[in-house]
This record gives structure tokens, sequence and C-alpha cells, in this order.
């Protein structure tokens, strides 16, 4: 019994919200590969793209429930995510065709793309500021949970709950849906091994009369749909704030890094791995101890490796291992 | 001196800025921008020393800012005895221990080949060292915080000078940059950038989240000052009397007595903070100087000509015979030591520590922007892409603010667009910023003064 | 008049000097030619002319009696002409058979008939279809290679020293199956090092000297003109 409550507690606490954080971070970290891979430059402006897709999700929502329309048990926000992806991609493919085709036609060195990525940066977190401004926004609604706490209490008799937001549920079902879809369209489509071919070999891709135009297209329209995906399960599960977005943007690059970059299996599995690291090393295993432990032997401290103000400096420190002894990522395998 | 022509229209026309600040708006804020400009201009220097002389993406000048500043704190900050009765020695071990691990490490490196027990064995040290300083620190961290935590609740500082921090504020940041740069200089550049850019804020959240070293988040208020302080200023006669001589034509047009004295007060009030912030400017307009003549001869000297042939063809340059990592290293310090010189010069300036407001929007990419802007690989450039940014930076709120309502002019005060956008005027900046970056990028890609090409 | 044909052209990259002039390299289908000369002499320059990767100043290109001087390499890729690159001829991440799938991006038909005849013209890609092309060994990534650039069931190949940096075993398969393409009705230009090796098994050689055509001849010609020997084969 005791190793079920503890079994319980570690799922409750680490596993569910790192599976949940680790899908958000799975999504944007696919995102900054692809970009990766195909366009070839570190997009500095990976935080901000997110938040832009989900600023309209959020308005959208404001803007249904005004209007009465809601979703049922489920949140109105999965309702506004067409739309949201639709403004992402228009904004993405505005911003290639004014700032970024013209350094990809010159070949600048991809530094110099990155660079330029800041620039947009800087004006995207302009927009969203001055359209939605600076503050911390809820657009929840719906049920909240499938599970409480007290109800599993009920149902078991154990002394643990387990709850199951309706968020965290969502999030990972999604996700696995968006993932499944994009990982098919990668490698079963015509279009799909096209893009992993230009994204290989370019020089040849060109010769083997692949459009490199329609690549381009077909990746930012993939990207937007990662990144307002991505950024409103974000928000739906904490809540949407444009600072946090940017700053959300580092952990997924080093789960982007962690995968081995330009490689989407290992973007998505690092996002789990920076997730999870992320929440195992902070978390304080007292409890689960106290189940465990027989009670001469219970622990005192909070037996935590690591406080939680350290969660960011914990995927760094992953992400400068990583690059110290495998720069390529822990991920064999295939690449785009 | 035709060649220098672009230089001197360029900082002329950002010198009348200023003034104009000064006469149109107050000159205590001309004087406030002037100085964050020069101190931007020695960040700017730093991150141009890198990326201009040799190619390297510092992302991270975030991290060397704070740690310039916390250098400040532990420099000039009275020391907190009772906190060092309670944990001082305690840290003073656990500093010896992380010594301890570093020379174990070293030694497990050199003297055992590469192999999977040289991994665990390094791995074993890591560990133990952890749990040992855990250990340790924790029981002192404890003491320490709970002194006066409202006050104090670290361990303060050496009661130094605080000008000497701007050196120690260098030094730390160069010893960043080494450990930083053995470990990421390999990298390709754009792994560099984002490593960098993560390295410096795990910097920063280990100094807003370990009190006992600073305060963390709690943030050190009354820092000393290299210059007068305005309270004492208005009390001491020969200010009083300075201020009068400068106003006396003014102050003779006034009849009554009591009238006359109030407006006195008021124009001490307001040069006692002039006074204070032209010493600033007299001290960080040192500073500047100093590094440019320094950078000045670095660069035209034979090592100058040799970081760029590093830069242009790094290959050619290590098939030459070139130590590129050597070299790479040694800029790399040097650039973030100038750096951390600047930290420690704002923290100076504002007179208190808040570790809580480094984030890399403001302490990175406004800086990355100011040497893109100015010219990377000119010192003269950097210089002016501080002030130009900086300029902009501050200025941008006040000019949207007005081109608002230029535009709204024929919309009642009640439009909501109109309340909508006058309250979102802070956030023009980044629309301006972003944009100036982009149009420089892509129209003048070398920067408004463009690194001369030197013929010998 | 030969079914391809390179006529008295003159190119050269961006502002400076001509790198071939007047230069002229013609094949007919079923017909293997070698482009033989020193380095520097403009052999892959010429190939890159043919093929439209570089713009030509002066001559022309044809196919089957069509101009085709203003095409864009992809253009021309529709028109039949196919090319082999010296380096990075493969993508290496993806498997072998998407290699040739995206060598048949073009085709709108059915493509399985296609890769069927690659299967059997290099029965060992049948074998590993579904490795990675970066897993292979160099002689198999030839093949993959050449499989591709088949795909489009060309009627010119190009192909630009397919036997650099190959071990001398390996340059006789791929020699032999070079041959089998040959024997398929297809044109073949390839650029060459090995002179030797390469007149053995092509009809007629070309060799230039900076930019121009110096000789001109049948392998065995070639092969035994004192002077192209001398000079050129080491002998």
């Amino acid at each position: 019994m005791d190793l079920i409550n503890a079994i319980i507690v570690l799922l409750n606490y680490t596993v569910i919200p790192a599976l949940t954080y680790g899908s958000q971070l799975a999504l944007g970290a696919i995102f900054v590969t692809l970009i990766y891979g195909i366009l070839r430059f570190a997009n500095f402006a990976t935080g901000d793209m997110m938040s832009f897709g989900t600023m309209f999700a959020v308005l959208l929502t404001y803007y249904f429930q005004s209007l009465g329309i809601s979703f049922g048990i489920l949140p109105t926000a999965l309702l506004t995510i067409p739309f949201a992806i639709f403004m992402m991609i228009l904004y993405m493919l505005t911003i290639d065709k004014f700032v970024f085709s013209y350094y990809r036609v010159k070949k600048s060195p991809p530094v110099q793309l990155a660079m330029v990525s800041v620039g947009v940066m800087f004006v995207t977190q302009a927009i969203i500021r001055i359209i939605i401004g600076p503050s911390d926004r809820r657009f929840l609604d719906g049920e909240k949970f499938i599970l409480k706490a007290t109800e599993f209490k009920e149902m078991t008799g154990l002394n643990e709950g387990l709850t199951l937001k309706s968020t965290q549920a969502i999030t990972i079902v999604v996700t696995i849906i968006v993932v499944s879809i994009m990982f098919w369209f990668l490698n079963k489509t015509k279009t799909g091994t096209s893009m992993r071919a230009y994204s290989d070999n370019e020089d040849l891709a060109l010769l083997s009369g692949i459009d490199p135009k329609k690549v381009v297209l077909i990746t930012w329209v993939i990207a937007g749909i990662l990144a307002t995906i991505g950024g409103i399960l974000y928000g739906l599960d904490k809540s949407y704030r444009p600072f946090v977005y940017f700053n959300n943007m580092l952990p997924i690059f080093a789960a982007a890094i962690v995968g081995g970059i330009g490689n989407p299996y290992g973007a998505f599995l690092g996002g789990y791995v920076i997730a999870f690291a992320e929440i195992f090393l902070t978390y304080a295993y007292k409890r689960f101890f106290i189940y465990l432990l027989p009670e001469s032997l219970e622990p005192n401290s909070l037996i935590q490796l690591l406080s939680t103000d350290y969660k960011f400096a914990i995927s760094f420190s992953i992400l400068v291992i990583v690059l110290l002894f495998r720069p390529s990522g822990i991920f064999e395998g295939k690449k785009i | 001196m035709k060649r220098y022509s672009n230089v001197i229209a360029a900082y002329s026309i950002m010198i009348i800025l200023i003034i104009l600040v000064g006469v149109f708006q107050s000159w205590s804020i001309a004087l406030t921008i002037l100085n964050y400009c020069l101190i931007s201009a020695v960040m700017t220097m730093g991150a141009n020393i890198q990326w201009g002389y040799a190619g390297l993406i510092n992302f991270g000048i975030m991290g060397y800012t704070a740690l310039g500043g916390l250098a400040v704190v532990l420099v000039s900050v009275a020391p907190v005895g009772e906190a060092w009765k309670l944990g001082g020695l305690n840290m003073l071990a656990c500093l010896g221990i992380i010594a301890g691990m570093i020379l174990s490490i070293r030694q497990v490196l050199k003297k055992i080949e590469k192999s999977k027990k040289r991994n665990y064995l390094v791995a074993a040290i890591i560990v133990i060292g952890v749990l040992l300083l855990r250990f340790i620190s924790a029981p002192a961290i404890e003491s320490i915080e709970s002194v006066e935590p409202a006050k104090t609740g670290f361990l303060g500082g050496l009661g130094m000078p605080v000008l000497f921090s701007w050196i120690v504020g260098g030094i730390f940041a160069g010893g960043l940059a080494y450990i930083v740069g053995k470990i990421a200089l390999g990298l390709r550049a754009d792994y560099l950038a984002i490593a960098t850019l993560l390295i410096a804020e795990i910097i920063v959240s280990i100094i807003k989240h370990e009190e006992w070293l600073a305060r963390g988040v709690k943030n050190v208020i009354g820092l000393k000052r290299p210059a007068p302080y305005e309270i004492d200023l208005q009390t001491s006669p020969w200010f009083i009397n300075l201020v009068e001589k400068f106003h006396s034509s003014k102050l003779k047009l006034i009849s009554s007595i009591s009238e006359r004295q109030d407006v006195l007060k008021q124009l001490v009030i307001d040069a006692s903070s002039v006074y204070v912030k032209l010493c600033f400017a007299g001290l960080f307009l040192t500073v500047v100087i100093i590094l440019l003549i320094i950078t000045q001869k670095a660069l035209y000297s034979p090592w100058g000509r040799k970081m760029r042939a590093i830069r242009d063809n790094e290959e050619a340059a290590s098939a030459m015979g070139k130590n590129v990592v050597k070299e790479h290293l040694l800029i790399f310090i040097l650039g973030s030591a100038v750096v951390g010189i600047a930290g420690a010069m704002m923290v100076t300036n504002d007179g208190l520590f808040t570790p809580g407001s480094y984030r890399p929007m403001r302490y990175t990419f406004v800086i990355w922007v100011m040497v893109i802007v100015g010219g990377t690989g000119n010192n003269f450039g950097a210089i002016l892409g501080g002030f130009v940014v900086w300029f902009l930076w501050v200025q941008a709120a006040p000019m949207a603010l007005f081109f608002i309502n230029l535009l709204t002019a024929h919309l009642p005060e009640t439009n909501e667009i109109k309340i909508h956008l006058i309250n979102s005027a802070p956030y023009f900046r980044f629309l301006l910023i972003g944009i100036g970056l982009l149009v420089i990028m892509r129209y003048r890609p070398r920067g408004i003064l463009p690194e001369k090409i030197i013929k010998q | 008049m030969a079914f391809f044909e390179g006529n008295k052209m003159t190119a050269g990259y961006g502002d400076g000097p001509d790198i071939i002039t007047s230069c002229s390299i013609n094949v007919s289908r079923g017909e293997i030619v070698a482009i033989l000369g020193p380095n520097g002499a403009g052999k892959s320059t010429a190939m890159k002319a043919m093929l439209g990767l570089l713009k030509l100043k002066s001559g022309s290109v044809s196919i089957d009696g069509n101009d085709i001087s203003s095409l864009s390499p992809q253009d021309r890729v529709k028109k039949g002409i196919s090319f082999v690159p010296q380096t990075r001829n493969v993508f290496a991440e993806l498997t072998v058979r998407e290699n040739l799938e995206i060598g048949a991006f073009l085709r709108e038909d059915d493509i399985n008939k296609v890769i069927e005849e690659i299967y059997e013209l290099f029965p060992i890609l049948k074998e590993k279809r579904s490795q990675i092309v970066g897993q292979l060994s160099g002689g198999q990534r030839q093949q993959v290679a050449l499989g591709r650039a088949l795909m489009i069931r060309p009627s010119v190949l190009m192909l630009d020293e397919p036997t650099a940096g190959v071990s001398p075993i390996v340059m006789d398969e791929l020699f032999e199956h070079i041959i089998k393409v040959k024997e398929r009705n297809v044109a073949i230009i390839m650029v060459e090092q090995n002179a030797k090796q390469a007149l053995s098994i092509s009809d007629r050689g070309y060799v230039l000297v900076t930019g121009e055509n110096k000789f001109e001849g049948s392998g065995k010609e070639l092969l035994k003109d004192p002077e192209v020997r001398r000079s050129f084969l080491g002998a």
C-alpha cells in the first residue's frame, strides 16, 4: 500500500507535470530544429513567435466568450487554434518575405541570419505588447479537472490523491496527434521527403528539381502550426505572459540541441529529457520517502537535490554538458 | 582629417541631441542619459572586441554585467561581522572544497588516460564534492541569512573604496570568461551564441538565489559612491555660494528675500543632482577614453592585425601557424572583462544592486544592437552605437507618445484605440530598436561607422 | 549532328576571366565521352556550362537539335539531362529508396517501375533499400548516386570525376556500371583525372588545355597519340 502511495506521489508531482511540460517544450524544440535544419539558422525569435500565435488564441477566446460560443467541457481556446495558426503563418511568411528571404538568397552565413532573427524578436515583442500588453492572462475555461485528488482518494481508498488537470491531458493528447501527423508527413509523403532531402543536401536537392520556394513555404507552415499549438498548450496549462514566452526560448533551445539540432525526433525526445531533468532534480522527495522508509529512517529534510530556483539552470547545465561531449546531440539516427 | 569627418559628424549630432534634451527636458535627464550612454559605450566596446576583432558571438553579456555588479557589492559594502562569525568559516571551507575539486579533477584528467574509468572518477569527485558542499554550507547559509534579514542577511563585502570594484568587476568577468571560453569556444558560431546565452542565465540565477552572497532578489541598496552625495552638497556653503554666483543675474530679479531664498534652495537641489551626475560623467568618460586608447592601440598593433586575419580566414590563419584557440580565449577574456567593468560602473551609478533586473533583452540583445548599429570592428563605431541606441531606447517612449498624439489628434480623448495606444507607448522602443537593427543589417550591414580597411 | 552538343562555349565565373574559350563538346546516345586535361584546364567548367550552372558568354548548348542555352538547370533536368556531382552526390541522411524517389521528384507517373529498373541495374541497392545512405560503403554510395541520376530516365548523363577518391576495385566496378548505363542508349559525358582508365571505356575523348580543345579522338587514338601520352598520361 505504501509503495502504491509513493508511486502516486511521484506520478502526481513529477511524472504527469513533466510529461505535460515536456510536450510543450517538444513542440517548440521541433519548431527550432525545423527552422535550423531547413532554413539554416538559430531563430532567436522562437519564444516570441510562439507568443504571437498564442496572443491571437487569447484574444479570440475572449471574443468567442463574449459571443457566448463555448466548446462544452473543453477550453474555448481549442476552437481558436485554426484561426491563430492562420495568423501566425501569415505573420511568419510576411517576415520571411521582407526579412529572411533576402539573406537566404544572398546565402549569408547563419550567424547573420541569427542576428537578423534578434531584430525580428524585438519587433515581434513590440507588436505583442502593443496589441495585448505585457500582463499575465488566463484564458482557460471549461472543465478544469478530469480527475480530482479527493475523487481519486474516495475511489481507491489511498492516502494520496492523483489529480489530472484537463490541460495536462489535452496537452499530452494534442501533442501526440500533432507530432504523429508531422512525422507521418515528413517521412511518408513526397513533399516531406523532399524537405528532408533539401535539409540534407541543398545543392543536390536543387539538381533533382526540388523547388526551394515551396520547401521554405511548407517549413514556415509547419513551424507556424507547431509554434501556435505549443504556445497555446503552454498558456492553457500555466498562463499567457509575453515575458515568460520569451524566456521559454531558453529551455526550448536546450531541448533542440540536446536532441541534436536539425533532428526532429531528437528535438521531440529532447523536450522530455529537459522537462524530466528539471522536475526530477528539483522535486522534494520527502513525501515519497516517508512512504517507503521505516519510521526510524524517515527523512527530516526535504531531500531536494536542488532548489526550484535553479529549474532553468538545470536545463542549461545539461545543455552545456551535451555540447561539450556530444555536440551532435544524444540521439543518433535520422535527421531532417 | 577627412578620414575622420564622418566620425566627427556622427558624434556632433549625438552631442547636440543630448544638449537638446537638456534644453527641452532637463539637464538632470540629459546627464542621466549621457551617463548611461557612456556605460553602454563601455559594454559595446567589450562586445565589439569579441565580435568585431575576432568574430566571436557572446550572447552572455548579461552574465558579465551582473558579475561586475556583484563585484561592487563584494568590494565596497562593509563586512557583516555577525554573519562572518556564524558562517564565514564554513563558507571559506566550501571555497576550499571547490578549489580541491577543481585541482583533483585536473589531476585526474592529466594523469589518467581517456577511459570509462576516468569519467567515473571525475563524476565521483563531483558528486562527493557537491554532497560535501551542501553538508557544510547548508547550516552556514541558514545562519548567515538569519542575521537581520531585513537589512543584511549576507556576508557583506570588504569595505574597500568603490572605484576599486570596477577593476575587480573586470577580473571577475574575465575569470568567468576564462572558464566559459575553455568550455564553449570550440563550438560553432551559433552554438556559441546559445551556450553563452544560457550560461549567463545560470550566472544570474545563482546571484539571484544565493542570498548569503549578495542578498539575491532582496537587493543591496545604498552602495558607496565615488562622488559626493546630493544631501551633503546641499548643506555645503561652498556649493550654495557656487550656485548663487552661477545664477546671480536670475536671483537679482527677485525682490523678496524669502522668495529668493526659496528659489535658491530649489536651484541648489537641482544643481546638486546635476553636479553629482557630472562627477559620474567625468569618471565614466575617463574610463571610456582610457579603454579607447588601449583598444585603438591594440587594434592597429601587429596583434590586432593577427586577430583580424584569424577572423577573416580562420583556416588560413591556423594553417599559417597562428594559435587560433589561444587567441580566441584571450580575446574572449578581454572583451568580457571590459563588460564586467561596465557592469560595475552601472551598479555604482545606480547605487543599488538588483539581481532581479538582469534580463537578457536589456543586457544582452540591446547591447548587441548597439554593436551592430554602431559599426563592427570600429571602436568609434561601437561607442557611437552605445550612444545612439541608448538614446533611442530612452527617448523612444516620448517620441512614440508624440506621434501617437499627432496621429490620433482628431480622435476624442475617450477613444479606446487612442487610450490603448497611449498606454502602450513604452513598448514602441522595442519596435524602434528592432526595425533599426533590421534596416541597418539590410542596408548598411557594417554599421554606421564601418571598420576601415587599413592599408599598410 | 550529335545528340547533345556544346558549341564554341565561352564562359567564366562572375566578372572573372574566361575559363573556357570556344570549347566544343558533343556526345551521341549510347556513347561515352571523356573530358580530360590537366588541373585547371576547365573540364568541370565545361560540364557546368552544359548543365546551365554557369552562364555562357557566347556559344550554345543544344539537345536533339533544340537550343537549350537559356534554360535553368532545373529545366534542363526536365529535358532529360542528369548530373552526378563529384562530392556530396547522395542524400546521406535519407534511405536508399528515398534517394531514388527524390531523383524522380519531377516525374508525375508511377515511379515504382523505374525503381525496379534501377534495382535490376544495381542489385545491391535493392538489398539495402531501407538503409540510410550515410551508412553504406563508398562504392555503394556511388551506385546510389548513379541510381538517383538515372531516375528521370535521362538521355544524357554527366559525371564529374566519378572515380575520385575511390579504390581501384571499386573503380572497375563503377566503370562496369557506367557501361551498363550506356547500353541503355544514354549519352554519357564524364570528366576524369584517371585518363588511362577513363579512355579505356570511352568511345571518344576530349583533351582540354587552358579552356580550349587541344586533342580529340577515339579512346584508342588518344591512348596511342605520343603527344597526349607524354603530356597527360604520364608515359
